[in-house]
C-alpha cells in the first residue's frame, strides 16, 4: 500500500475537487443526523415534561375524606360527616409503617391583606411534610417547624401568584399579612408551580400550621382530610390498609360498620402516567426508526448516483497502475471523512435547533447522548458502506471493464 | 534486435449470456524495441481487445504474454497494477482524464502510484512530458477547458511521465477532427523517433500509414503483418495543410 498520508491527501483532493458531490453526501448525513436528534429530542422533552407535570401532583399519595353521612335517605355529600381529628393524624404518624410523611389538611379560605393590597385566596392549615408530599419546592425562605406546628405559631408560606398580588417586587419574607384579621408573619415563598391538569392556579395558596388554621383561624376540631404519602409506589395499598386499620380503631367502629371515612389514592394516575410514558417511548423509537431509515436511503441515493462517475475515475486510476487496496483505501478514506465532518455538522445543527426552540417556542427538547451516537453511528456506517461499496466493486474489475462502465 | 512484446496464441473468449464470443482466436504476435506498429481492423475484429491485454487493462483467457520477457500472463493482480505503472503508457479514444484535475495532476498520476519512487520529483517529470507534447502553457487547465487535442496530448503525457517501455493508444484520433489528428500523429512519430515503442489501433488507413508497420486484423486472426518502406511525415502533413490555409 502506498503511504496513508498521501492516500489521504488524495481523498482530500477529490472531496475539494468534486464540492458538489461532497456537499451532497454531507448533506444527506446532516439530515439525516440532525433530524433524528431533534425528532427524538423533541419526543424526549415532551416525555420529561409529562413526566414532571405528574410528579408535581405529589409522591404516592393516599387522600383521606371524611364519608358522607346518610340521613333518612338522602345523602348530604362528602365531608358531611366529619370525625377526622388532629389526634388521626398523629396516630397515623406513630403508627403506620407504609406510610412516609402524612399532613392534616384544614381548608380556609379568605382575604389576605398586606402592603396596602389584598387578595381573596385559599388558606390551607398543613404540616411540615405537606412540602414533601405535594413536592413543593421553596424559593425563597423556608417552610414551617414541627414547632410551629406545635405552638400555632402566626407564620404563613406563600404561593407565587399571592406572593406577587399582594408583595410585587418587593421581598415579602418577614412582612406582615392578615387572614381574617389575624396577623401572619411570612416566613417564606414557594416556587412555581403552575397550573394543574384542571387548569387551576396552584401558586394561589397560603399555607399555615395546621393547628394555627384550625385553632385560631376556624375554632374547629375537624380536618378537612389528610394527606399522606405512601414509602414506594407499591406500598401505596398497604399504607392504605394500614390507614384504615388505624382510623377505624380511632374511630371505634364496630366490625360490619360502614368506614366514617374515604381512602383515596393516586394508582389511577401512576398507572396512566408509566402508560403514557410507555406510549412515548414507543412512538420515540418508531419516530428515531422512521427518521434513521429516511436519512440513510438519502445518503444511499446520492451515493449510488456517483457510482457511474467514481467507477470510471477508478478505471482512470487502475489503468495507470493503482493497486486494488490503493483505491479501497484512498475511497475508504472518503467516504469516512465525508460521513464524519457531516455527522458532526449534523449533531452541531440539532443542538442549534433545539436552542431555537427550547428559548424560542414552547416546544421542549431534551438531547440524550444515546440518540446522538445512535444517528451518528447509523448515518456515518451508512455514508461508509455506501462510499466504500461501489469502490469495492470497482476495484475487483478489470480496468477496462472499469473504465466502460455505465 | 530485443523484442519487447511477444505474444504466444493469446486467446480471449468473452461469455455474454449463453454465447461465447471469441474476440481473439490465437494471436503470435513479436514487436521489437522501437517499431511504430498499427493494428488495423474493421469492428469487432479483436484489436481492441489485442491492444487492452497488450496493455494489462485485461487478462488473456489462454496463451502466453512476454512484456520485456517477464510472463505477464502468470503475474498477480498488483503485479499487473505495477506493470501497467511501470512499463506502459495507454492512450484511449476517449481521452480518460480525471475531470476537474489540471493537466499537471492528470500527467503526474501515475507517479502517484509509483511504489518504487524512481523519479524524484514527479511535478518536474509531469511539466517536461507536457513540454514534450506541446502544452507547456496549458499546465494549469482542467480537462473541459482543453479542446479534444489538447486533452488527447495530456494524455499521451501522462501515458509518458513514467518512462514506459511502450505507448499504447487504442483510436486516438477516433474523437479528433483530421488537422488534429495529424497534430497527434506528429506527436507520436517524434515520440517514436526519440526510440519509445508505439503501438497505435486504428480503423483509418489516413491514420495508420503514419506507422512503420502494419498489422491487419479479422474475426480474431491476424490477416496481414506487413512493413511499411516509407512513412508518411505527420509533421509534412501539417506544413501542407498550413500553405493550404
Amino acid at each position: 500500500m502506498l503511504q496513508l498520508s498521501n492516500l489521504l491527501k488524495a481523498s482530500f483532493t477529490s472531496i475539494m475537487k468534486n464540492r458538489m458531490r461532497s456537499l451532497l453526501t454531507s448533506l444527506g448525513i446532516i439530515i439525516g443526523v440532525s433530524a433524528v436528534i431533534v425528532m427524538v429530542g423533541i419526543g424526549s422533552g415532551s416525555q420529561k415534561r409529562i413526566a414532571k407535570e405528574i410528579s408535581s401532583l405529589g409522591n404516592n399519595m393516599i387522600i383521606v375524606f371524611p364519608a358522607f353521612s346518610m340521613r333518612g335517605g338522602v345523602s348530604r355529600g362528602a365531608g358531611s360527616f366529619n370525625r377526622m381529628t388532629m389526634e388521626d393524624v398523629e396516630a397515623i404518624r406513630e403508627e403506620a409503617t407504609q406510610v412516609q410523611y402524612v399532613s392534616a389538611v384544614v381548608m380556609s379560605a379568605g382575604q389576605v391583606v398586606g402592603n396596602g393590597n389584598n387578595w381573596s385566596t385559599s388558606v390551607q392549615g398543613v404540616d411540615p411534610e405537606y412540602q414533601h408530599i405535594r413536592v413543593w419546592e421553596i424559593s425563597s425562605g423556608e417552610f414551617f417547624s414541627d414547632r410551629d406546628v406545635r405552638t400555632l405559631k402566626k407564620v404563613a408560606v406563600l404561593g407565587k401568584t399571592v406572593a406577587d398580588k399582594i408583595f410585587g417586587s418587593m421581598d415579602p419574607i418577614g412582612q406582615k399579612i392578615r387572614i381574617r384579621n389575624t396577623p401572619f408573619k411570612i416566613i417564606g415563598v414557594l416556587k412555581e408551580k403552575g397550573q394543574d391538569a384542571r387548569g387551576q392556579d396552584q401558586d394561589d395558596i397560603v399555607y399555615a400550621p395546621s393547628t394555627t388554621v384550625l385553632y385560631r383561624l376556624k375554632g374547629d376540631r375537624y380536618v378537612n382530610s389528610i394527606n399522606a404519602s405512601a414509602v414506594t409506589l407499591e406500598s401505596i395499598g398497604k399504607a392504605q390498609e394500614e390507614i384504615m386499620t388505624i382510623l377505624r380503631r380511632e374511630h371505634k367502629i364496630e366490625p360490619g360498620q360502614n368506614d366514617d371515612f374515604n381512602v383515596a389514592n393516586q394508582t389511577a394516575i401512576t398507572e396512566m402516567a408509566s402508560e403514557t410514558s410507555r406510549i412515548m417511548t414507543m412512538l420515540l423509537g418508531a419516530v428515531a426508526a422512521v427518521s434513521l431509515v429516511v436519512g440513510g436511503i438519502g445518503i444511499m441515493n446520492i451515493m449510488l448516483v456517483s457510482v457511474t462517475e467514481r467507477t470510471r475515475e477508478i478505471g482512470i486510476r487502475m489503468s495507470v497502475g493503482a493497486r486494488g487496496q490503493d483505491i479501497l483505501t484512498q475511497f475508504l478514506l472518503e467516504a469516512v471523512v465525508l460521513s464524519v465532518t457531516g455527522g458532526i455538522i449534523g449533531i452541531l445543527l440539532s443542538f442549534g435547533i433545539a436552542l431555537i426552540l427550547n428559548n424560542w417556542t414552547t416546544v421542549n427538547t431534551s438531547i440524550g447522548s444515546g440518540i446522538v451516537a445512535l444517528s451518528f453511528t447509523f448515518s456515518a456506517a451508512i455514508g461508509i458502506f455506501f462510499g466504500f461499496y461501489p469502490a469495492r466493486r470497482a476495484a475487483a474489475l478489470n480496468p477496462i471493464d472499469a473504465l466502460r462502465y455505465e | 534486435m530485443n523484442a519487447v512484446i511477444t505474444t504466444s496464441r493469446i486467446t480471449k473468449t468473452y461469455q455474454i449470456g449463453e454465447i461465447q464470443v471469441h474476440a481473439l482466436r490465437g494471436i503470435d504476435l513479436s514487436v521489437q524495441s522501437g517499431e511504430f506498429l498499427a493494428i488495423m481492423g474493421a469492428s469487432g475484429s479483436g484489436k481492441s481487445t489485442l491492444m487492452n491485454l497488450i496493455g494489462c487493462l485485461d487478462v488473456p483467457t489462454s496463451g502466453r504474454y512476454y512484456l520485456d520477457n517477464i510472463d505477464v500472463s502468470s503475474l498477480t493482480k498488483n503485479e499487473y497494477a505495477d506493470i501497467r505503472n511501470k512499463k506502459i503508457g495507454f492512450v484511449f479514444q476517449g481521452f480518460n482524464l480525471l475531470s476537474r484535475t489540471t493537466a499537471l495532476e492528470n500527467v503526474e498520476l501515475p507517479l502517484f502510484y509509483d511504489r518504487s519512487r524512481r523519479i524524484k520529483n514527479p511535478k518536474q517529470a509531469a511539466r517536461e512530458a507536457l513540454e514534450r507534447v506541446g502544452l507547456s502553457d496549458r499546465m494549469d487547465h482542467v480537462p473541459n477547458q482543453l479542446s479534444g487535442g489538447q486533452q488527447q496530448r495530456v494524455a499521451i503525457a501522462r501515458a509518458l511521465v513514467n518512462q514506459p517501455s511502450i505507448l499504447l493508444a487504442d483510436e486516438p484520433t477516433g474523437n479528433l477532427d483530421s488537422r488534429t489528428s495529424v497534430e497527434v500523429m506528429s506527436v507520436f512519430q517524434e515520440l517514436n523517433e526519440q526510440g519509445i515503442t508505439i503501438l497505435i489501433v486504428t480503423h483509418e488507413d489516413d491514420i495508420s500509414r503514419y506507422a512503420k508497420r502494419i498489422i491487419k486484423m479479422r474475426d480474431g486472426h491476424i490477416l496481414d503483418d506487413s512493413p511499411i518502406k516509407k512513412a508518411t511525415s505527420a509533421r509534412q502533413i501539417l506544413e501542407i495543410m498550413k500553405e493550404e490555409d
